[in-house]
C-alpha cells in the first residue's frame, strides 16, 4: 500500500518529466506515455482489488500520520474511478497518436497530458481536502494548455472563458478551505467528518452548499454549466474526449465524496440536489436538441447526463448512490467514445456539422457501428450498460418516493434518443456527402487511421463489457455505496 | 542591436554572485527561509540578466542545455526522490539526514529533501528558460520605437 496508492500519480509525473526531457523524440515520448499510463492502470486495478477485499487503504506521505500529514486514502469508489479513468486515458492517448495534428505537431502534448492524468488520479486518491485542491490545480493548469493547444482564434477565445470560470471556481475552493480550517482547524477529510457535528446546523448547510458550488462548476450542473458547451468542442478531438469523459466526472466524484463523508444526510440538501438534478437534465437535453454539430450536441449531453448522477446522489440511499456511481463509470467511457467518434467523422468527412456531411453509414460503415453502439447505450436502450444505469437510477428514485424527478428523467431519456437519432439521420443516413474527400490510405477506406479506429473500438468494447459484466460491477458499486453512507471503515482507517 | 558596455560589464560582475545566491538559498532552504523554488527563481533572474545584456544568443551560450531537458530532469529527480524511501522500507516522501565528514571541508549535514528541492529548482530554471526562448526569440522589429530612435541619432 505504501507504494501502490501513490503509484498512479508518481508514474504519470515521472513520465511527464521523462517525456519533457525527450521533447524532440516523438517515438520516445509515445513509449513513455504508454508505459506510464499502463503502470497507472495496473496500479489502479491492484488498488481496486485490495480495497474490495480488505476495505479502505491508506498511505501516509512522508511518514506523518493523519490528520497532521497528508494521507492518500482509497476505498472502492476511488478504485473504480481510477481504473475506468486509466482505461480511457490510455485509449485516448493511442487515439491521439493516430490522429494527424496536435500530438504530432506539439512536443508539449505528451508531458501535459500526463500531468493531467496525474491530477485526475490524485483527486481520486487523496484523503485531504487541501491536497484535493492541489490535484485540481494540476489538472486545471494542464487543461488550460491542452484546450488551447494549436492556438486557433476560436480556441483561444473559448479557452479564455474556460480559464476564467475555472479560476473563479478555484478561488471559491480556497475560500472554502480557509473557512473550513477556521471553523474546524483541519483539512483532513476524515477529521472534518468527525468534527462537523460540532458546528451549528445552519453553518453545516452553508458548507454543503459552498462545496456544491465549487464542485458543481467542475461537474457543470445547472446553472453553472454555461461554460462547457462553449469551450469543449473547439479543443483537439482527443482533448475534448478526455475532458468530456473525465473532468466533469472528477467533479461528480468530489461531490459524492464530500456530500456523503463530510456532510450528514439532510432533507433540505437532498431536496435541493433533486431539483438541481431535474433542471440540469432538462436544460442540457433541450440545449442539445437545438444544436447542429455532432461535437456540440454531445457537449450538451454531458450536462444533461450529469443530472442523472446528481439525482442518484440526491436520494442519499444506498441504491441511489450505487446507481450514480455505475452511471458515472458508464458515462466516462461513453462520453469519451462518442466524442472520439465525433472526431472520426470530422477527420473522415472534413466536418462534424450535421447539415454539411451525410451518408457516412454507406461510405464508412465502421464509423457508423462505432457511433451506433454507444449512442444507443447513451439513450438507455436495452441491453446496453446505459439501460442498466438508468434502470438503477429510476428504481432507486421510485423506491425513495421521488416520482416527479423520475418522470423528468424518463422524458429526458426520450429526448436523448431523439437527439441521437438526429445525429444518425444527419450524418450517417442519406446521400453520401463529404466536405473534403479524403486522400488515399486508410482514411479513404475506413474513415480514419488504424490507431484512431482501434482506440475507439476498444472503448466501444469496454462499454459493451460494462453491460456484460453489469451484475458483478453493480454489486461492487453497491458495496462502494454502502461504505460511503456508513463511513465507519474510512474514518477508522484514517484516524485509528 | 547595439550592446551597452556598462550593462555588459555590470552583468558580468553580478551574474556569478546571483548564481551563488541562488545556490545558497537552495541549500539553506531546509530549515531557514529559502528552498528550491526561490533558489530556482534567483538563478533564473541571473539568466534573465544575461538575456537583457545580450539577447537570446547570450542565454544559449550561458546555458548549454535545452530548457525542456532541464525541466524534465528536474521533475524526474523530484519524482525519484519521492520513491526511493519506499525501497528502504519507509513511506513515500519520507526523508533521512546524514552527517558526513569530508576531508579538508569538515562536517557536512545532508538531508535527502535537498534532492527534491534541487529538482524543484531545475523545473523553475527550465520554465524561465522556456519563457525566454518563447517570448524572446524574435529580433526587435523595424517599427520598434526604440530602434527608430537609435537610427535617428
Amino acid at each position: 500500500m505504501r507504494l501502490l496508492l501513490p503509484l498512479p500519480v508518481l508514474a504519470c509525473l515521472f513520465g511527464a518529466g521523462a517525456s519533457m526531457a525527450f521533447g524532440r523524440q516523438r517515438n520516445a515520448q509515445r513509449a513513455i506515455g504508454t508505459i506510464a499510463l499502463s503502470t497507472a492502470l495496473v496500479a489502479a486495478v491492484a488498488i481496486l482489488r485490495h480495497t474490495d477485499a480488505h476495505g479502505t487503504a491508506i498511505a501516509h506521505m512522508g511518514g506523518w500520520d493523519a490528520p497532521m500529514g497528508i494521507a492518500l486514502v482509497a476505498d472502492r469508489l476511488s478504485g473504480l474511478m481510477a481504473v475506468v479513468s486509466a482505461v480511457v486515458l490510455l485509449a485516448v492517448l493511442v487515439f491521439a497518436m493516430g490522429q494527424p495534428g496536435t500530438e504530432q505537431e506539439q512536443p508539449s502534448f505528451h508531458p501535459v497530458y500526463l500531468v493531467l492524468a496525474a491530477g485526475v488520479f490524485l483527486s481520486f486518491l487523496t484523503g485531504d481536502l487541501f491536497n484535493l485542491f492541489v490535484a485540481f490545480e494540476m489538472m486545471l493548469t494542464a487543461s488550460y494548455i491542452l484546450i488551447t493547444l494549436g492556438g486557433r482564434l476560436d480556441q483561444v477565445r473559448s479557452g479564455m472563458t474556460y480559464v476564467v470560470i475555472n479560476l473563479v471556481a478555484s478561488t471559491f475552493f480556497v475560500v472554502l478551505l480557509a473557512l473550513l480550517y477556521a471553523a474546524l482547524g483541519t483539512v483532513n477529510m476524515a477529521d472534518i467528518s468527525e468534527r462537523m457535528h460540532t458546528l451549528p446546523h445552519g453553518m453545516r448547510v452553508a458548507f454543503a452548499l459552498l462545496m456544491f458550488v465549487v464542485f458543481g462548476i467542475k461537474a457543470a450542473v445547472f446553472p453553472l454549466f454555461f461554460w462547457l458547451p462553449d469551450s469543449y468542442p473547439t479543443a483537439p478531438t482527443a482533448v475534448t474526449a478526455i475532458f468530456a469523459g473525465l473532468l466533469t466526472k472528477v467533479g461528480i466524484y468530489c461531490m459524492i465524496r464530500t456530500q456523503t463523508l463530510l456532510i450528514a444526510k439532510d432533507d433540505r440538501i437532498s431536496r435541493f440536489l433533486l431539483v438541481i438534478a431535474g433542471l440540469t437534465m432538462i436544460i442540457g437535453v433541450l440545449g442539445a436538441i437545438a444544436q447542429n454539430d455532432i461535437k456540440r450536441i454531445l457537449s450538451f449531453h454531458i450536462v444533461s447526463q450529469i443530472g442523472y448522477m446528481v439525482l442518484g446522489l440526491g436520494l442519499f440511499t444506498v441504491a441511489g448512490i450505487a446507481a450514480a456511481i455505475f452511471y458515472a463509470l458508464n458515462q466516462i467511457v461513453l462520453k469519451s467514445t462518442l466524442l472520439l467518434v465525433g472526431g472520426l467523422v470530422d477527420h473522415g468527412a472534413g466536418s462534424s456539422g450535421l447539415t454539411r456531411v451525410g451518408g457516412l453509414a454507406r461510405r464508412f460503415p465502421i464509423l457508423a457501428w462505432l457511433f451506433l453502439l454507444p449512442a444507443l447505450s447513451l439513450a438507455g436502450i436495452p441491453p446496453f450498460a446505459g439501460f442498466v444505469a438508468k434502470l438503477g437510477i429510476i428504481r432507486s428514485g421510485l423506491d425513495a418516493g421521488q416520482g416527479l424527478v423520475v418522470a423528468v428523467s424518463l422524458a429526458v431519456s426520450l429526448l436523448t434518443l431523439f437527439s441521437m437519432s438526429k445525429i444518425w439521420n444527419g450524418a450517417f443516413w442519406g446521400e453520401v456527402e463529404l466536405v473534403v474527400e479524403p486522400e488515399d490510405g486508410p482514411t479513404a477506406r475506413w474513415g480514419a487511421t488504424v490507431p484512431m479506429l482501434g482506440a475507439t473500438g476498444v472503448l466501444v468494447a469496454v462499454s459493451v463489457a460494462l453491460a456484460v459484466f453489469a451484475g458483478p460491477l453493480y454489486s461492487l458499486c453497491e458495496r462502494a455505496s454502502t461504505a460511503l453512507l456508513d463511513p465507519h471503515d474510512y474514518l477508522r482507517t484514517v484516524l485509528p | 542591436m547595439r550592446r551597452s558596455l556598462i550593462l555588459d560589464v555590470v552583468v558580468q560582475i553580478v551574474f556569478h554572485s546571483t548564481l551563488l545566491l541562488g545556490i545558497f538559498l537552495l541549500m539553506t532552504g531546509h530549515n531557514r527561509p529559502g528552498g528550491g523554488f526561490v533558489g530556482g527563481l534567483v538563478v533564473g533572474a541571473g539568466i534573465s540578466l544575461r538575456y537583457l545584456s545580450g539577447g537570446i544568443d547570450e542565454v544559449r551560450r550561458t546555458v548549454p542545455f535545452r530548457p525542456w531537458t532541464i525541466q524534465g530532469s528536474g521533475l524526474m529527480l523530484s519524482a525519484t526522490t519521492v520513491v526511493v524511501p519506499v525501497i528502504a522500507g519507509r513511506s513515500v516522501m519520507e526523508h533521512a539526514k546524514f552527517d558526513l565528514h569530508l576531508p579538508f571541508y569538515g562536517a557536512v549535514h545532508i538531508n535527502t529533501a535537498q534532492f527534491f528541492d534541487l529538482g524543484v529548482a531545475l523545473v523553475v530554471i527550465g520554465t524561465i528558460l522556456m519563457l525566454l526562448v518563447a517570448f524572446g526569440e524574435t529580433m526587435p522589429s523595424l517599427n520598434n520605437p526604440y530602434r527608430r530612435q537609435e537610427s535617428d541619432r
